[in-house]
């Protein structure tokens, strides 16, 4: 019990942070039209690819000569990579489709 | 200097705000995503000069990884035919729950799969859904593209197996996070339990309800990315996976809505799909 207090004495910014983030989603999210639904998935889906910093943090406190660690991790930026630049393209491609659908 | 890159972690929180504030209307949403980019990209530099205690950088290993990775993202992109966009969100989604669970991973090989309650019980929490949103991305993928029918993949009394897999994992969480260390086969076998969750959650549900599935997935991976910020202490990541996590909640509600479905209907009316494809059969 006494840990868990710790744990949120340590980290009660990051719970301030969550709590308005969760509203502030919901706000940002509940009037949107029909047809942006697959767009703004997708883009919400790139903003996910921020997973990749957490990656590049841990890799570098990693000690130079902890292999295992250090290929683990360089695939965990390979794919949060993968999704963030990707995610970011393809969701651009779609509003371009959806833009030029919109000035016929 | 450590200021510094506050400031500018700080202006990327916001152009995330920002631009997924301009994604959600139709004039502005191309603006929305090139800021909600440049967001990312900002948060990206910061946190590969940021300055930290223990650093022994490896710098060769983040740029091999963000080229390699950022070469095929781009390029897979750009090749996807626009009918198979959705599978490609999918395919996506998948690889960033796969991230988080890479860096859940790492993070217990480097404090030697020990912690304390609360640390231990997150990163397994984080761990089981990077691959939940791992191996049901796939799935969703293989199911949108084709490669995966309805009924390639029955699984039994999904709606029980699904529930006991479930309660299985939460217990398995606490019962480590309460010992404070794992051995090597422990974590083999919660890797593996979560592995086989995310396939027997997606697998009964039907081809028609995807776009709702990926988007509830998507909504997982935005909580991945928020657990790994507190993990490794990036306000950046928390708020924008936070953000992720609850807009795609609601988006998945809209959705829903759009297609005269409840969610509940979606997750657990397998049953009923999977006895309409019988009798089409």
């Amino acid at each position: 019990m006494s840990e868990i207090i710790q744990f949120i004495s340590n980290n009660l910014n990051m719970i301030y942070i969550l709590a308005f983030a969760i509203f502030l989603g919901f706000e940002i999210i509940s009037k949107v039209p029909t047809v942006l639904h697959t767009p703004l998935m997708s883009g919400s889906n790139a903003i996910s690819g921020l997973i990749l910093i957490g990656a590049i943090l841990l890799i570098r406190v990693t000690p130079s000569d902890n292999y295992i660690t250090l290929i683990l991790g360089t695939l965990g930026i390979v794919f949060g990579s993968i999704n963030a630049f990707g995610g970011f393209a393809v969701t651009g491609r779609m509003l371009e489709m959806f833009n030029k659908k919109r000035k016929k | 200097m450590t200021v510094f890159f506050d400031i500018l972690l700080f202006i990327s929180s916001i152009l995330l705000i920002v631009g997924l504030r301009k994604l959600s209307h139709p004039e502005s949403a191309n603006n929305g995503n090139i800021l909600a980019a440049i967001s990312v990209g900002l948060g990206i530099i910061v946190s590969i000069f940021y300055p930290m205690e223990t650093q022994n950088n490896n710098y060769l290993f983040i740029a091999l990884g963000i080229i390699i990775g950022g070469i095929i993202g781009l390029i897979a992109a750009k090749k996807v035919a626009m009918t198979a966009m959705p599978e490609m969100v999918s395919l996506f989604n998948g690889f960033g729950g796969f991230s988080a669970a890479l860096i859940s991973l790492i993070w217990l090989i480097n404090h030697n799969s020990s912690g304390g309650y609360a640390d231990l019980s997150v990163v397994l929490f984080n761990l089981f859904l990077g691959f939940v949103a791992f191996t049901g991305s796939m799935v969703a993928f293989g199911k949108l593209s084709g490669k995966l029918k309805d009924n390639h993949l029955k699984i039994p009394y999904a709606s029980i197996v699904n529930i006991t897999l479930l309660i299985l994992a939460v217990v398995l969480i606490g019962v480590f996070a309460y010992q404070g260390k794992l051995t090597h086969v422990h974590l083999i076998l919660f890797t593996v339990l979560s592995i086989i969750y995310g396939v027997t959650f997606v697998a009964p549900i039907g081809g028609a309800d995807m776009p709702v599935v990926i988007s509830l997935l998507n909504s997982l991976t935005g909580i991945t990315a928020a657990i790994s910020g507190v993990m490794t202490d990036n306000k950046l990541m928390l708020l924008g996976g936070i953000l992720v996590g609850s807009s795609g909640i609601i988006l998945t509600l809209l959705m829903c809505v759009a297609m005269n479905r409840s969610l509940v209907a979606v997750l657990f009316g397998s049953f009923s799909s999977a006895k309409a494809g019988e009798t089409a059969n």
